[in-house]
């Protein structure tokens, strides 16, 4: 049985022994392991020169990476907390998201910024972000969030061979509370594909990283009560699977989506978009949204009023079905 | 501050180069200023956007891109197309990006100079990963990147000059240091009393040279190129120089500066300069120079007329440029526009 921070750390094993043009860049991830100890031992399997500690500097660590990418490596950047991501945005946005189409082909940045993300475990201020949606919206990089360790691994293979660049989102507070067989054997999820957890024929609830992992709840409890909920785990925002969830919902006439990230221009607006557009005839409630508020994520005391949970999830699936 | 090559053509020193040597990099810097007069001209017909002259700055460009290695990778912007072409990036690309179209920022295979960088700042640390991952493979490539008096405002000019020194990459950092961001006179944008002592701070050897001297330059840039080359770090070189012309065709310089500081930087012309040495050497005739500016005009008007000649694009190849492979929706949005 392995965690989501177990199978990361083989996934980076993995592609580190495959290529030698893989390096992993970030701040601590060398001689500490990364502060969730998710690269553990890689610096002294591979040495200095392919897991490097860098300076305190988010801008300086993607733009390096980004010239390392263009070079012919393939950076894997650990940014240490989504939080901290905003000072290397310019150079997402500007650079690592544009540099295919403004050289039309010639050169590519094939590279991988991960980032834990999301709240649920109590940290200090900025350490809770879930920003996917500054993420989604840009073009030319793609985001991914795993939420099983299978998914984690296999995602994380594929990111690392994608010839873009990929946003690579981990759910903190997932990292070591889930636990599930991965073979040691190296395995590709392919990007870009959702994966309907659990069927049901009553409900479609729609959700990727942490909040998957509540929304299987709220499918149990549903289930005490004779609803069947059909469970989807988006695993890419970007570019969006939508064929599956279209698919689900118009099976189910019914849709709930999840995101802790506030609800405002979130990603939710954009699956339900996406709804209204392909399947709105299909629908017979309105497509209801547990999102974390429009507030800054608050600290340790009162985190629980902002993150949904089941009872949340099940309540909005219950509107649904009311309707 | 390193001067070679007086204003009035005498030497302080040996040249870093001979005779011969010296004639070929005044006929690129003849052609370079007869680009920029082109490209500005044609601007002004409306058959190019913007574009942002480099007179008064071909030394600092000809000289330092005089220094590299063929393979060396270049990380310049918007004003140094000089140094692009002299590294083998073409006038036709480089007419072709300021048309507003994608396909000039493709160079051949084999010329390692990125899309000149439009925000300022970002691209010197790309530079940094270029010359690190040059190490990290065992070769000995170095890069290059160009940036203004302006650029070492941004927090991007710490980081990469930062990122480096601790790794000692081989970078050669090249401030033109032309007195102007757009408006802004380099006084107002640092309060150090140069920029190459900025280096300092970063366990770096920063260097000042006059930017209107093609052999302080080329001598400053050949020694960073070497150390560069050979593990021992980065350089923070300094050219001194001037924009003598507006910071882009939209720009009026009259707003905020003066005609006789322009007029005393005209006086110190890096062309006239170089021009001056070899007349002294007797390396240089009208007849001469008159055939190189002939075959440098016939190559650019050759240029600007495979720019404009190219068939347009369809503008929906830019959908097939966001990734590798077409994603669905990418497709059926580009289907929407047809």
């Amino acid at each position: 049985m392995k965690t989501i921070a177990r199978s990361i750390n083989d996934a980076l094993r993995t592609a580190l022994a495959e290529r030698d043009e893989v390096v992993l860049m970030g701040e601590d991830v060398g001689r500490t392991g990364g502060v969730f100890r998710v690269t553990d031992g890689l610096l002294e399997t591979f040495g200095p020169d392919r897991v490097i500690d860098t300076p305190v500097a988010e801008s300086g660590i993607v733009g390096t990476a980004f010239g390392m990418a263009v070079a012919g490596l393939r950076p894997v950047v650990e940014i240490q907390f989504m939080g901290f991501s905003y000072p290397a945005y310019d150079q997402i946005v500007s650079h690592v998201g544009r540099i295919r189409n403004r050289s039309r082909h010639r050169f590519t940045a094939p590279m991988v910024i991960r980032m834990p993300y999301g709240g649920g475990i109590g940290a200090a201020e900025h350490h809770s972000e879930s920003t996917e949606a500054i993420y989604t919206h840009i073009p030319g990089v793609k985001v991914v969030v795993p939420s099983t360790p299978y998914d984690a691994k296999g995602l994380l293979l594929a990111a690392i061979d994608d010839p873009d660049p990929v946003i690579f989102m981990e759910p903190i507070r997932l990292y070591r509370s889930v636990k599930e067989e991965v073979p040691d054997e190296p395995i590709r999820v392919p990007i870009g594909e959702a994966r309907v957890v659990r069927g049901g024929a009553d409900v479609t609830i729609i959700a990727y990283g942490s909040m998957t992992r509540e929304s299987r709840q709220a499918a149990d409890l549903l289930a005490e009560q004779g609803i069947q909920a059909e469970i989807i785990d988006l695993r890419t925002l970007t570019p969006l699977d939508s064929d599956t969830v279209v698919a689900s919902v118009r099976a189910t006439h019914r849709a709930v989506v999840v995101h802790e990230a506030q609800r405002t221009g979130g990603f939710g607006a954009e699956l339900i978009a996406r709804i209204q557009e392909e399947a709105l005839y299909s629908l017979e409630a309105p497509i209801e949204r547990v999102t974390g508020w429009d507030i800054v994520v608050p600290l340790k005391r009162t985190e629980r009023h902002h993150l949904p949970n089941a009872d949340r999830i099940v309540r909005a699936a219950l509107r649904t079905l009311e309707a | 501050m390193l001067q070679i090559l007086r204003p009035d053509g005498s030497l302080t020193s040996d040249p870093p180069v001979g005779i011969d040597r010296t004639r070929e990099l005044f006929a690129a810097m003849l052609t370079a200023r007869r680009y920029d007069e082109k490209a500005t001209a044609i601007q002004k017909q409306g058959r190019l956007a913007t574009y942002a002259p480099f007179r008064g700055q071909e030394a600092a460009q000809v000289g330092s891109a005089a220094a590299l290695r063929p393979d060396d990778w270049m990380v310049a912007t918007y004003r140094d197309a000089a140094a692009m072409w002299m590294h083998g990036y073409g006038w036709e690309l480089l007419l072709l990006g300021r048309m507003g179209d994608e396909r000039g920022g493709h160079p051949a295979d084999g010329v390692p100079v990125l899309p000149p960088s439009i925000t300022v700042g970002a691209h010197m640390l790309h530079a940094v990963g270029l010359a690190w991952a040059a190490r990290i493979r065992g070769e000995d490539r170095i890069a290059i990147t160009y940036f203004g008096d302006g650029a070492t405002s941004e927090g991007d000019f710490h980081e990469a000059m930062n990122f480096a020194s601790v790794y000692r990459t081989g970078t050669v950092f090249v401030c033109q240091n032309n007195g102007y961001a757009i408006s802004m006179p380099v006084s107002g944008q640092t309060a150090s009393a140069t920029i190459s002592q900025k280096a300092l701070a970063y366990g770096m050897e920063g260097v000042r040279v006059d930017g209107n001297d093609l052999f302080a330059v080329l001598a400053a840039t050949n020694a960073a190129a070497g150390k560069a080359r050979t593990g021992r770090g980065p350089t923070l070189i300094e050219a001194v120089t001037y924009r003598v012309g507006p910071h882009t065709t939209t720009d009026d310089p009259g707003r905020y500066r003066t005609g006789g500081e322009e007029a005393m930087w005209r006086d110190l012309d890096p062309v006239e300069r170089v021009r001056r040495y070899l007349v002294a050497e007797s390396a240089w005739d009208a007849e001469w120079e008159a055939q190189v500016l002939a075959e440098a005009t016939g190559d650019i008007e050759t240029a600007v007329r495979r720019a404009e000649s190219l068939p347009a694009a369809d503008g929906l190849e830019i959908f097939e440029a966001m990734f590798e492979r077409l994603t669905p929706d990418l497709a059926r949005q580009q289907g929407d526009v047809r």
